[in-house]
């Protein structure tokens, strides 16, 4: 963790306490298991496959384990073109995550509607859901969906997440202080 | 029999009920009327051995009259023949179905009734196929733009128009190499 700092050494107590932010221990579990949603639509998923096989082992990052119910997820990562037909079934999968939950847009497809301007295609899967990380590519290569997962980490290791989680609570608490 | 002596015997058995007689590569085309796509059909399965319909597609000749055209496929396994039957229609005509005849045709005649909007006479099931019931539009036809119209049906679908003017993907007519025939990527000043 980018935030421990040393703290009063104390031999007999060292490897059994640990000093941290509330903010940085959450983030620091969440971001090391993320369990993807695999929302795969077109050939992107097959890279996602790939991602998620022994070659480029998805598992380094914490993200190997694919729920195929969105009850258990916490990304979604949507792989492949967005159909006008499929766009409102993503959109009800994503609502049925439990928070805190993110997205990844992966490829041209899933960000902008890609090639596909036609009457059929979303364009872009943001005009639904609020995107964290978009990915480039066409399909993009296994390295790319690594490198958008671990800007994700970046993202969820700076979140203010106790805040987030407990907005009363946090309020109720700074009122005491003051 | 060889596939020959079949298309042989297809002049033959319908004599005066094809016209406009095309062959292209080995593969011979026959324009048929409407209200003998029935009978036909169903002597080119049973007596003339085409058992298989590969494919049905639809034509939009916007502002010709008749308006439309359908293209059936046929194939013969036995004696590895192609035949082609094309059969204008116009735009209020309802043609029959060949779904009983050839059981694939139920899906491409949903499909080209969901493109199109031409409805098959007799059909069981003409529902939409690629696109949801209630889609107000026929996609393929030719005045339907291609970036699309918006729609909205609450809770099933949507859709917006999706402009190309400018975008991506746009190839100009002129004779300039594809670098600037085909900007991939919108100009800045846009």
């Amino acid at each position: 963790m980018a935030e421990e700092r040393s703290t009063a050494y104390d031999s007999k107590i060292e490897g059994n306490v640990i000093f941290t932010r509330l903010d940085a221990a959450f983030n620091w579990v969440r971001k090391n298991s993320l369990w993807p949603m695999p929302m795969g639509l077109a050939c992107c998923a097959i890279e996602l496959m790939a991602t998620a096989a022994s070659r480029f082992d998805i598992a380094r990052f914490g993200a190997e384990v694919m729920r195929f119910s969105p009850r258990q997820c916490d990304v979604m990562i949507v792989a492949g073109t967005v159909t006008y037909k499929m766009a409102l079934a993503v959109k009800r999968i994503y609502e049925q995550m439990p928070d805190p939950k993110w997205v990844i847009a992966m490829g041209a497809c899933a960000s902008t509607g890609g090639m596909y301007r036609s009457y059929a295609v979303l364009q872009g899967i943001d005009q639904l859901l609020p995107v964290d990380v978009y990915i480039s590519g066409c399909p993009p290569r296994p390295e790319a969906l690594l490198a958008g997962l671990m800007k994700l980490q970046e993202k969820i290791s700076c979140e203010k997440s106790f805040v987030a989680q407990k907005p009363e609570l946090t309020r109720k608490l700074a009122g005491v202080n003051t | 029999m060889t596939g020959a002596d079949l298309l042989e015997s297809v002049a033959k058995l319908f004599g005066p009920k094809l016209h406009a007689k095309t062959e292209f590569r080995g593969e011979t085309t026959y324009g048929i009327a409407s209200t003998d796509l029935r009978e036909i059909a169903k002597l080119c399965r049973d007596d003339l051995s085409f058992d298989y319909l590969i494919d049905i597609t639809s034509i939009d000749n916007f502002g010709v009259d008749p308006r439309f055209e359908i293209v059936y496929e046929l194939y013969s396994m036995t004696l590895a023949v192609h035949l082609r039957l094309k059969m204008k229609i116009g735009e209020d005509e309802t043609p029959d179905t060949v779904s009983d005849i050839w059981p694939t045709a139920n899906w491409h005649e949903r499909e080209i009734y969901d493109m199109m909007g031409i409805k098959f006479k007799g059909h069981p099931d003409l529902r939409r196929i690629l696109m949801w019931d209630g889609y107000p539009f026929f996609p393929l036809r030719k005045e339907f733009p291609l970036e699309g119209l918006p729609s909205e049906m609450p809770d099933v679908a949507f859709t917006k128009s999706a402009p190309l003017e400018g975008g991506p993907f746009v190839t100009q007519p002129s004779t300039a190499i594809t670098k600037f025939r085909e900007p991939r990527a919108r100009p800045p000043e846009l």
